[in-house]
């Protein structure tokens, strides 16, 4: 009788887990875009199509939309053609520095991308040192980087490291056996690359193509900055929100929407690809990198380093910018310490609020997604199903759109949030739990249900045998999605632009409020504090967890 | 304390697909039992529900007086070993062992003795500090052994605990694993689809098929008088070979292929009529004969040569084949293509139907009989 009892306790504990769990997401997620369908399809109470005849009227959103498809396919198109080959170098071919290259690649696909584009105004814009530079050597004024180019640019080598590392990811899981057969049939060199290892790495090429899609569509910071007149859509939303703020908050609604149901396609789009090119390869033994010789040695590696240099180029000028002396808004020859000093003064509660905000919803994503991935795997029934169901839905929503959703919802009685920290919590987790619970669901399903039977038979309760034998055994997964997670908690920008305010600014709000007011100088500090986070907590990682892998 | 486990009618449905539909069982205290059978014949499923790790549809399972069916599995002090060992990656070999006596909350010093015991018994005292993802396959298989045990369980479970080792280990592990059962005399059940191997360990064997007990007895009962033509074909090795059963003046004459008959002596009372008949005849229970013109006629194939004995691979003159085993003689093997006689050691041999469902031998001993009125 006390086995029936202490069992009863336990699932009890566990539904009331699951109830948590599903109003916290009716609350935060469902109760938001309710409001945002109410007030995109009402108004006064009244059911109207207005706003969104008000969009599709106008030549000037309508456009935003190609412009965005645009920019965005063809930025695709170029982080193809830059990363595969890359990815296919650096496992075949005994690349110099090998190691340090790939740790500047996954520092490279960490950073913001807007930084990206600041820092490539500062080379490469209207009065940016290489232009500069090479008006003086040459009299040449090289093309603007401005609107469309500058976008290309910057999302390009902003999402090749991306490609880069599910590639090789690909490439490490095909069997050397399978080259050597083709070689054994006659088929080499790029021939055997065409024919053999492109169709091989298909499905890892098709996912990282929508991966890299979807973010350069969803990308708000880059066109902000660097986009000028040319408009896209996360730029609209924004505007739209702002523009109209206070008096008609409608039109933001509606445009909101819009974004949801694009973005809602793309997702379905790669949902049915990939389900179509799946097929499991598993690597005996693992394709052996060969020495390099001669001119193939020198193009390789020149390759190879000259794109991840490119790539991680602003960067290094971010950084060295941040030590240069500056007199108001202009930089002076010397060096100096004074942005960093500014930086501190200024908004000196960005880096305490950029940790605090941050750990926060970091470590409230670990244990959401630690128990929902859970509920899901181990205890799938009707609530847990809705669970799993509702916690993909932020997938498809664009940061800006999260933002507006959470200030139409909070921002009246009976629940004001708009403002405060929690809030600013609330929404980073949104963004970013879909994608720390699909890890933690994946890492899950490969342990075996066995190890937590054998804590079971052997005395232990359900709840014991998880956090004590599964958990631990999840860790590794647990920290590789932790790690990505954090930087890209620290890096957000669309979401937190539309909830912050001076109080809970943070390093990288900070960086853009100063970009925009065009005070180069102590944004760069800003940019350095950001980046050195993100390279400290990326070594920190690969110490911890012993491994350079990463994943997304 | 060691347990005898009935288990009377259990039903397992998963949804609308019915494992096992109606399954008694009856295994004695302190036995080696084993379940055997092919994939998806429902053995690791009925371990399972033993376990607690199944839900049980229907039926009653007892330990025994206790009826187990809603007991947390955690509260049946059960041993279990699993297929993949289930080793806590996450733990020390010691850890390991220890981790059901820390969840009994014993004092720390008997967990300190009843843990050196287990690792010194299953001689892994060496490797206590280590990590699991640094032992071998059978030092895993140790460990996991080590920690059923050290729990003192009534009940030692084991699912194909031998399948993931080489077949070197797999042989000295099964020796192993008999050794200590024999020694802590623990009501032991074992799956394996491996008919040599629960040979080897088993008191008695309960051999499985779609479901359901097929038999119930000991490794030499199963393999000298199989209660069916399914128990025949699964334990050892047997050619199978259509034949005619003749009845004349009192007399049971089985007439096998080209016209050779032998008097039955051992045929039950009531199959003595006249039918079509399955033999199973085993490759040692054929006798060659070159010189002697009776008996199945039959051509030689192949030849193998293996030490102790040679096996002959041969075709009846209505396209049989045949396997034999013989004694290897230190004269020439028989070449390839030689005509030869096959004579059967009728005494050893047994008759089915011609479905193949019941043994017209006597002597077939199947325990399962003396559950099904229960």
């Amino acid at each position: 009788m006390t086995a029936m009892t202490k069992k009863n306790k336990s699932l009890d504990i566990w539904k009331v887990v699951s109830l948590v769990v599903l109003v916290s997401y009716l609350l935060f997620l469902i109760w938001p875009l309710l409001k945002l369908f109410i007030q995109a399809f009402f108004k006064q109470g009244q059911f109207t199509l207005e706003q969104f005849a008000n969009f599709f009227n106008q030549r000037y959103y309508v456009k935003s939309i190609t412009n965005s498809l645009k920019v965005s396919s063809l930025a695709t198109l170029l982080t193809l053609v830059i990363g595969i080959p890359l990815a296919y170098f650096y496992q075949m071919y005994e690349i110099r520095g090998k190691g340090l290259l790939q740790v500047i690649i996954i520092l490279c696909s960490m950073s913001a991308p807007f930084i990206g584009a600041y820092s490539w105004i500062m080379l490469l814009g209207r009065s940016g040192v290489i232009t500069n530079f090479i008006k003086e050597l040459t009299g040449f004024v090289i093309p603007d980087i401005y609107g469309f180019n500058g976008i290309l640019l910057v999302l390009a080598l902003q999402l090749f490291p991306l490609v880069f590392l599910y590639v090789s990811g690909a490439l490490k899981n095909i069997d050397n056996s399978l080259l050597e057969a083709s070689e054994n049939m006659g088929c080499t060199g790029v021939k055997r690359f065409l024919t053999l290892i492109i169709p091989l790495i298909m499905p890892t090429i098709i996912a990282a193509t929508l991966m890299v899609f979807m973010r350069a569509f969803a990308d708000f910071g880059t066109p902000l900055l660097i986009g000028e007149g040319y408009q896209t859509f996360p730029v609209v939303i924004y505007n739209a929100y702002f523009s109209e703020t206070g008096a008609d908050r409608n039109f933001g609604a509606a445009v909101s929407i819009i974004a949801i149901v694009i973005t809602a396609v793309i997702f379905l789009i790669q949902r049915y690809v990939n389900s179509k090119f799946t097929f499991t390869m598993n690597a005996m033994n693992s394709i052996e990198r060969k020495p390099l010789t001669g001119i193939k040695a020198l193009f390789i590696n020149f390759y190879c380093w000259f794109v991840v240099g490119l790539a991680f180029l602003p960067q290094v000028y971010v950084i060295y910018t941040s030590f240069l002396k500056t007199s108001g808004k202009l930089f002076v020859p010397g060096y100096s310490l004074e942005s960093y000093r500014l930086a501190f003064r200024n908004l000196r509660r960005a880096i305490p609020n950029t940790f605090s905000i941050g750990l926060t919803a970091l470590i409230i994503v670990i244990i959401l997604a630690i128990i929902i991935a859970y509920l899901v795997v181990r205890r799938s029934n009707f609530v847990n199903r809705i669970i799993d169901t509702l916690s993909m839905i932020p997938y498809i929503i664009p940061g800006s759109v999260v933002g507006i959703a959470l200030v139409m919802a909070f921002s009246k009685k009976p629940i004001v949030l708009t403002g405060t920290v929690a809030i600013m919590v609330i929404a980073l987790v949104i963004r970013r739990i879909p994608y720390t619970i699909r890890s933690s669901v994946a890492t899950l399903q490969q342990i075996p249900l066995s190890i937590e039977e054998a804590a079971l038979s052997l005395g232990a309760s359900k709840m014991k045998a998880f956090f004590g034998i599964t958990v631990p055994m999840m860790a590794n997964g647990i920290l590789s999605g932790a790690i990505m997670s954090w930087v890209t908690i620290i890096t957000e920008l669309s979401t937190a632009i539309i909830l912050y305010n001076l109080k809970t600014v943070t390093l990288t709000l900070a960086v853009y409020t100063y970009v925009s007011r065009g005070n180069y100088g102590i944004a760069a500090a800003y940019a350095t504090i950001l980046t050195l986070t993100t390279i400290i907590s990326l070594l920190l990682y690969m110490f911890i967890a012993k491994t350079d892998e990463v994943s997304f | 304390m060691s347990v005898n486990i009935r288990i009377n009618h259990a039903v397992k449905r998963y949804g609308d697909n019915t494992i096992i539909t109606d399954l008694s069982l009856n295994i004695r205290e302190g036995e080696f039992f084993t379940l055997l059978g092919p994939s998806g014949c429902g053995k690791t499923t009925l371990l399972r529900m033993i376990a607690g790790f199944n839900s049980i549809e229907g039926g009653d399972f007892y330990f025994n007086d206790t009826r187990i069916n809603d007991m947390d599995p955690a509260k049946r002090n059960i041993g279990m070993v699993f297929q993949n060992y289930a080793i806590f990656p996450n733990m020390t070999v010691e850890k390991n062992v220890a981790y059901g006596l820390k969840n009994r909350k014993l004092p720390k010093e008997e967990i300190r003795e009843t843990t050196d015991h287990f690792l010194k018994l299953m001689k892994i005292e060496e490797y206590r500090a280590r990590m699991p993802e640094r032992l071998s396959g059978g030092q895993q298989q140790r460990v996991a052994l080590a920690r059923a045990l050290a729990i003192t369980p009534n009940v030692l479970l084991m699912d194909e605990p031998l399948s993931n080792l080489d077949a070197k280990l797999r042989v000295e592990m099964r020796t192993v694993i008999k050794e200590i059962q024999n020694r802590i005399g623990i009501t032991t059940v074992y799956v394996t689809h491996d008919q040599e191997e629960a040979m080897a360990v088993s008191d008695r064997i309960a051999v499985m098929n779609l479901g359901d007990i097929q038999q119930i007895g000991t490794p030499k009962v199963l393999y000298q008088r199989p209660a069916n033509l399914f128990v025949a074909t699964f334990i050892g090795r047997t050619n199978i070979i259509d034949a005619n059963l003749k009845v004349e003046a009192g007399k049971a004459l089985l007439v096998l292929p080209s016209g050779y008959t032998v008097e039955m002596a051992n045929i039950l009372e009531e199959y003595r009529y006249s039918q079509k008949v399955k033999v199973s005849i085993r490759p040692e229970e054929l006798v060659v004969d070159i010189n002697y013109r009776d008996g199945i006629k039959a051509v030689i194939d192949d030849a193998v040569f293996l030490g102790l004995n040679t096996h002959y691979f041969v075709h009846t003159e209505n396209g049989d084949k045949i396997e034999i085993i013989q004694e290897s003689k230190i004269d020439s093997i028989i070449e390839k293509g030689t005509e030869i006689y096959l004579h059967i050691k009728e005494e050893k041999i047994n008759i089915f139907d011609e479905n193949g469902q019941y043994n017209l031998v006597e002597g077939v001993v199947n325990d399962l009989d003396l559950y099904t009125g229960d």
